[in-house]
């Protein structure tokens, strides 16, 4: 290995220290016996899990948590993928019109989206209800859904969906019986990405959180500026654990998609 | 702006009444969750109490709100910086890279990618406390006797943003490494030049697309960010999104929130409407070109 190479290695090992240090290091806080974050950690104990899982205030805030990122998941996937096949099959200038508010949430800063939802939501009555939450979750979500069931619909052979009509299908007895089984492993992971990203979303959560019901991320939120207790590291291990296995689901659904979308044409 | 290409009209086209009601959910969603929402406050910075700029005036003639918009413009550049000279190289060596190497330099890339900000943040915050792992670093190789105040300071804040940011700065550059055809090193390899000179006229302008789309999407996020320097950032050293939640929630000033927002999003429009022809957002995604 010449000096450069090696150099460069050297270099890029150390970024990814930077990198996997801090998140190496939480995790195994979460079985330490003592009651104050500090690393190394000392013993071994489940203890942080069990009060974690033994806490009403906490155990209300993931299930309505959970509630919430669920709805967004489905809602998102549903109206994502209508709009995203009218899209692909000839939306003409209104095209035009969905992908500049598509990128719209992406460019806004969650700040300022939350900021005038707490306004607005302030006056309808939606702050800190269910409905609220989805409606923002699914406006940040939707166009990560978006691109993950456009990659499967734009390689789907529109020849496909022609056939079964010119044998009498209708436009929607194409999509469900064609189109819809070859791009349901992408819109599940689309619908798994809006999930995660419901799950984990902290800034919205801040500002539209009720008096009674607060979403796991504005717990913690609170815990982290408070008293940065261990339960902290316990929820990080709980949540790697989910995102991995959301994750590789969502990798593993993308490979079915790639292959059913490639079958029918090689034939 | 537009994301052509990846999503292209094909096959039987579909009447003009069935694209508008397959649409209208979403029109209909981000109408009642987005842009209403925006512009109902928008116009509140410009109508209350009256027809009037002053909440504008406000932010930049009062020293204060100046330092803090200025202050939020300086560490986003410097995150953006920060983040460019930790993700080139890493970028570089995962698009020269094949085999289990390259999988394991994308996946600890994508693993913080994956792993909440809060949690990330919590993290920072017990690296950097008093009797953390960082201040006894420091006292074991005797740069320092006794704990340095380390949270709670614009350094925290910068360098915990990095950390959060950096992969939106990989990913992007990965992207743009990877699509330049080997054939064009070994081109100018045979032509004469050296890595060195390959690099810096072969590679890095045919990447400067991938960089400049990392810096963008790290500076956006940068200016606009809140959990990160809400939770490690001292309250004399505020950034603009701490001030706006702080004028909203605890002023309850909101015409003056909302003009805050307005030159948030102000800068953050004309840095995107300046920038879309260089980098497009389908590439950011990961998705096909």
């Amino acid at each position: 290995m010449n000096p450069r190479t090696l150099l460069l290695n050297a270099y890029v090992y150390a970024v990814l220290a930077f990198i996997l240090v801090p998140i190496l290091i939480i995790l195994p806080m979460a079985f330490s016996e003592t009651q104050y974050l500090a690393f190394p950690p000392q013993g071994f104990t489940l203890r942080w899990f069990a009060d974690f899982f033994a806490d009403r205030r906490w155990m209300d805030a993931m299930w309505f948590s959970v509630k919430i990122a669920t709805l967004t998941a489905i809602t998102t996937a549903i109206i994502g993928t209508m709009a995203t096949y009218a899209l692909v099959r000839g939306a003409g200038s209104l095209g035009t019109v969905f992908q500049a508010l598509l990128i719209g949430p992406i460019v806004v800063p969650h700040i300022a989206l939350a900021v005038a939802l707490y306004l607005f939501f302030q006056t309808t009555g939606l702050s800190g209800t269910v409905t609220g939450y989805v409606l923002a979750h699914c406006v940040i979500a939707m166009p990560f859904t978006v691109f993950t069931v456009a990659a499967a619909l734009s390689s789907v052979d529109p020849a496909l969906e022609d056939a079964a009509m010119s044998c009498g299908a209708s436009r929607f007895t194409a999509f469900r019986l064609i189109t819809l089984p070859i791009i349901l492993p992408n819109v599940i992971a689309g619908a798994l990405f809006a999930f995660i990203i419901s799950f984990d979303e902290p800034v919205v959560a801040f500002f539209l959180a009720g008096i009674r019901d607060k979403t796991l991320p504005r717990m913690m939120f609170d815990d982290i500026e408070q008293n940065l207790t261990p339960i902290i590291p316990a929820i990080a291990v709980l949540l790697t654990v989910l995102s991995i296995a959301v994750l590789i689901g969502a990798a593993l659904l993308r490979r079915m998609s790639e292959r059913n979308a490639a079958a029918p044409k090689e034939t | 702006m537009t994301l052509s290409g990846f999503f292209e009209a094909d096959g039987r086209q579909l009447s003009r009444a069935g694209i508008v009601l397959l649409m209208a959910p979403f029109f209909v969603l981000i109408a009642f969750a987005f842009l209403y929402p925006l512009v109902n406050l928008l116009s509140i910075s410009v109508l209350e109490p009256a027809p009037t700029l002053a909440n504008y005036e406000r932010v930049f003639d009062n020293p204060v709100y100046a330092r803090v918009l200025f202050r939020t413009l300086r560490i986003a550049l410097l995150v953006s910086l920060l983040s460019l000279l930790l993700s080139f190289p890493v970028a570089l060596l995962m698009a020269n890279s094949t085999g289990p190497k390259a999988v394991f330099l994308t996946a600890c890339v994508l693993l913080p990618f994956w792993s909440s900000v809060l949690v990330r943040t919590a993290a920072w915050a017990v690296l950097l406390q008093r009797n953390g792992l960082v201040n006894q670093t420091l006292q074991a190789v005797g740069l320092t006797s006794e704990p340095v105040t380390l949270l709670y300071t614009q350094g925290a804040v910068v360098v915990a943003m990095t950390h959060v940011l950096m992969p939106f700065m990989v990913l992007p550059i990965y992207g743009a490494l990877r699509n330049i055809p080997s054939d064009y090193a070994r081109a100018a390899a045979i032509s004469g030049a050296g890595p060195v000179r390959t690099f810096w006229e072969v590679t890095l302008p045919l990447a400067m697309p991938g960089v400049i789309g990392g810096v963008i999407l790290v500076f956006l996020s940068a200016l606009g960010y809140f959990i990160t320097p809400a939770l490690l950032g001292s309250p004399q050293e505020m950034m603009i999104a701490t001030l706006i939640s702080q004028q909203m929630r605890e002023n309850l000033d909101w015409p003056f929130a909302a003009a805050l927002v307005g030159v948030l999003t102000l800068f953050v429009t004309i840095i995107t409407i300046a920038f879309s022809k260089v980098f497009r957002f389908d590439r950011m995604m990961g998705g096909r070109t």
